[in-house]
């Protein structure tokens, strides 16, 4: 019930934000749209670091193929709307048309997080075997393959890229979007499910041994991980109504990367705060852009000597409200035997 | 049990009843550890057979023979660190439940009172181990004597029949290992279940077991009660030498 009521808040504040980004709510007031765009991007992102965050973060298998299964996200939901959009949305014509499309948003992302959601099935029970650098190495191949294989697939594009789906997503949507990535992961961290997550993050073999079937496991975060990305492709590809192979290159499953390191692995807090940073400096640097991944590795380098666990660590934002509680916690009585 | 060209363990025949404390000892490299991985499927006997409650676990994944009943500790301590004591509890009885990751995300009323449920029987399992005061405090923080015995409450919250022990008192003072002795009876009077106990600490293991079994070079020596091992030449000589 108060879980209802929370999200209702939710849904009612960002239906006000939206209105008051986009004028629509005090006539003279509209932010521009350049910051708009950033801001949307920002929230895109919140949904790719906080979902990596559950496979690298709280499983602690390091994948670098995130950006494979926000491809076959943005791909799927924008085939969708350009070939069954109008059919769809003519199906519910007695609907007004804001309706009809957030109908229509929601089938096409659906769509992509099946579909990413399989991929990573297909992709995670073979790769999960391995560990550490190796899976590292095979994601990102499985990320790359993902990636040319749409880039020849002259149905959606190609090499020209593909174009011509409604702008369906806007600020309203991917937060709501992203509302409810942080939701679900937190809620699946701190379950017993989650539990067993981090377990096989600390000790693979001990996890295994105290019966938790790891390889399922380790595929079920792979798989939910995967679905999310799915949705934050098919915003993306709602968002900007043109895509092209060359957004989703491992670059951008390294950036999602740096945006969880900086934040701190294994904390939802960290994940968004490092999105939110991240997509700061990059627009902050558009003037010195060809410098811009230097700064980005020294800043990598700094975080590594001076936090190595990321800004946060594995702390929480509500770690920093109940401090008090934690300390007096912290230090247990002396008991003896 | 053949790693390539070398026997670790050979005709190896062992039985455990129900409540049966049996010890197995031996010299440094007699196979004894090997026992536990092949019995909890980390190696695959190379031939020979493993019944558990009428049942060939050979083959198995060794969370099924977790599941199944069969928990072990850690000769090398292996607790999830970063997690405090009560969640390295919680995560052992996640085999035990039945809430799934649906209403975990959506909160469901089963996932509440499930939840309540492990927490409660957590909590006791860790008065039961006198690591109640601890139950926030992150498990790598443990002192190592404590470390152990978070070991086997974690093995325990799996609900075993059978216990496979591995050097449970290797880094106790003699006092702490008094009192694991006697931790172990009361574990296995209270919850009815066999142990299967490694160590080489022998006050312990001729202390606590009812049969203990001898390995050198992976072959059985002897196997009989305490006081009857204690005097065999063959095991003397295992251990100190040949005269």
């Amino acid at each position: 019930m108060k879980a209802l009521v929370r999200a209702v808040v939710v849904v009612v504040v960002l239906v006000l934000l939206n209105a008051l980004f986009t004028g629509g709510l005090i006539p003279d007031f509209s932010i521009s749209p350049y910051f708009l765009q950033i801001l949307s991007l920002a929230g895109i992102n919140i949904i790719l670091a906080v979902s990596l965050n559950l496979i690298n973060g709280f499983t602690g298998q390091f994948s670098i193929g995130h950006a494979g299964f926000m491809a076959i996200g943005a791909y799927v939901s924008s085939f969708m709307s350009i070939t069954f959009g109008d059919r769809i949305r003519a199906s519910m014509a007695f609907a007004p048309e804001s309706v009809r499309n957030s109908a229509l948003l929601l089938v096409v992302l659906a769509a992509g997080a099946a579909c990413a959601s399989i991929a990573g099935f297909l992709v995670g029970v073979p790769s999960l075997r391995l560990r550490g650098d190796y899976l590292a190495i095979v994601t990102l191949g499985f990320g790359e393959i993902i990636r040319v294989f749409i880039l020849n697939i002259d149905a959606v594009g190609g090499a020209r890229g593909l174009g011509g789906m409604p702008r369906l997503a806007n600020f309203f949507w991917i937060y709501l979007f992203a509302a409810a990535t942080i939701a679900v992961v937190t809620r699946i961290v701190n379950s017993s499910f989650g539990r067993t997550l981090i377990a096989i993050r600390e000790d693979e073999i001990a996890a295994e041994a105290m019966g938790v079937n790891t390889t399922r496991h380790k595929v079920i975060s792979f798989v939910v991980s995967s679905a999310m990305a799915g949705v934050a492709g098919g915003l993306f590809a709602h968002y900007l109504m043109y895509i092209h192979t060359n957004s989703f290159t491992f670059i951008r499953s390294f950036e999602i990367i740096i945006m969880i390191v900086i934040g701190g692995l294994g904390s939802i807090t960290g994940s968004v705060l490092g999105a939110v940073l991240y997509i700061t400096l990059t627009e902050g640097l558009r003037g010195f852009a060809q410098y811009r991944m230097l700064l980005f590795s020294l800043l990598l380098i700094v975080i590594m000597i001076v936090r190595p666990g990321g800004i946060l660590g594995h702390r929480e934002l509500r770690d920093f409200f109940s401090r008090r509680r934690r300390v007096a916690a912290a230090t247990p009585p002396v008991v003896s035997g | 049990m053949r790693f390539g060209g070398l026997v670790a363990v050979n005709e190896l025949d062992l039985t455990l009843e129900p409540g049966q404390l049996y010890g197995l000892i031996g010299p440094n490299g007699a196979g004894k550890t090997t026992v536990f991985n092949v019995i909890t499927g980390v190696y695959r006997p190379t031939s020979g057979e493993i019944r558990f409650k009428d049942h060939s676990i050979v083959g198995e994944r060794s969370g099924k023979i977790t599941r199944r009943g069969i928990a072990r500790t850690f000769q090398n301590i292996r607790l999830f660190g970063e997690m405090t004591v009560l969640e390295n509890v919680k995560v052992a009885s996640h085999c035990r439940q039945t809430a799934d990751l649906a209403s975990a995300v959506f909160r469901t009323p089963a996932h509440h009172t499930e939840e309540e449920r492990v927490d409660r029987q957590s909590r006791e399992l860790l008065e039961i181990f006198h690591l109640q005061a601890f139950a926030d405090e992150k498990a790598k923080n443990l002192p190592y004597g404590s470390q152990r015995r978070l070991e086997i409450a974690r093995a325990m919250a799996t609900l075993p029949r059978l216990l496979l022990l591995d050097e449970p008192a290797a880094g106790m003072n003699p006092h702490e290992a008094h009192q694991l002795m006697d931790l172990i009876r009361w574990v296995r009077d209270h919850f009815e279940m066999a142990i299967l106990l490694v160590e080489h600490n022998m006050k312990v293991v001729m202390g606590v077991c009812e049969t203990v079994h001898v390995l050198d070079y992976g072959a059985t020596i002897a196997v009989g009660p305490p006081a009857e091992i204690q005097k065999n030449p063959k095991v003397i000589e295992a251990y100190l030498g040949g005269a």
